[in-house]
């Protein structure tokens, strides 16, 4: 699975999203300056957690006009596979690859801790290797991770099935307990229609190896390269 | 011509507002119990030189729709103004 990470400045989960691929699935890597043009020869292009440009005006605002993003577009609506982690999801959805947004959290506080997530959907690029109703257990960190849309949009995604991950209790029940950021709907991950870009606020990439307490992040990995080789059949 | 524009960028009415919530919640630890509600929000200063009011105000919205303000969550109101043209006031340098 050739492997692009997009680097902005500010960005600051490169390195993880790179050792989840490359060291531990054993997967070509390449880092893509965020001025480079093109995207060409990838299968996967990683937007990886960070603070891009500073976050100012918004998260994600400024990132969305850099240079390489005109071929972050055209790769996704090639069909090309596209995840958005944390400040990545957020750059999606200024970019509107995906729809909605994300707020300030409801606590107003910084949350850097373990959720639990339900896997909705296994139709995604990402969740393949997954049954809908399955849980996994990945880290989030993230200030502004409250996902937003408007209600006509939340019926459609609802509809179409690109609610993607739900924060949930350890038993896969949806509760508001288990809701760290006030997110509508306990949403952490969503898809466009296609099912090929998808966008979540935790983060994979820091649940790969036992060491790291676990490893279901590699569950959304795999799936992307399950999915590259659907297509290919 | 030059412009100074004020632009106010809030949330939408129906976007919760954290900051807006926990400013409240200060306000009335501090006795002010007549508040009824707190939008946080952004206030941007530009200054712009433009041919007139009308194209000024178009590059401004401009600005707005495509980076300044998120249509999404937010909505922006412009206020625009003339400044400090000694030459179009009427004035000659000395």
């Amino acid at each position: 699975m050739r492997t692009g990470i997009i680097v902005f400045p500010g960005t600051w989960s490169d390195r993880d999203c790179a050792h989840a691929v490359l060291d531990v699935l054993q997967e070509p890597v390449r880092y893509i300056d965020h001025r480079e043009q093109n995207v060409d020869g990838l299968e996967l292009v990683i937007l990886p957690g960070g603070f891009s440009y500073g976050d100012y005006l918004r998260c994600g605002a400024i990132a969305r006009f850099a240079p390489v993003m005109e071929a972050v577009a055209d790769f996704a609506n090639r069909g090309g596979l596209v995840l958005g982690i944390c400040n990545g999801f957020q750059i999606l959805q200024e970019a509107r690859l995906l729809p909605g947004a994300l707020l300030r959290n409801a606590s107003c506080e910084f949350r850097c801790e373990w959720v639990h997530l339900r896997v909705e959907q296994s139709n995604s690029a990402f969740t393949l290797d997954c049954r809908p109703g399955q849980v996994l257990r990945i880290p989030i960190s993230h200030g502004e991770g409250n996902f937003f849309a408007d209600a006509q949009t939340l019926f459609a995604l609802e509809r179409d099935g690109q609610v993607v991950l739900r924060y949930c209790a350890p038993d896969g029940r949806v509760t508001a307990e288990s809701n760290p950021n006030g997110s509508l709907r306990n949403i952490a991950g969503i898809s466009n229609a296609r099912g090929n870009v998808v966008g979540m606020m935790p983060h994979p990439e820091r649940a790969c190896e036992p060491l790291l307490g676990s490893e279901d992040g590699l569950m959304l990995f795999r799936s992307a390269i399950h999915a590259l080789a659907r297509v290919a059949i | 011509m030059r412009y100074r524009a004020e632009i106010f960028v809030t949330l939408k009415p129906v976007v919760n507002d954290p900051a807006g919530l926990t400013i409240k919640g200060g306000l009335y630890a501090l006795g002010f119990d007549s508040v009824t509600e707190v939008r946080a929000g952004k206030y941007l200063v530009l200054t712009l030189e433009e041919p007139d009011a009308a194209q000024a105000r178009a590059r401004l919205d401009d600005m707005a729709r495509q980076l300044l303000a998120n249509a999404v969550i937010e909505d922006y109101r412009i206020e625009l103004e003339p400044i400090g043209d000694p030459v179009a006031a009427g004035e000659r340098p000395a």
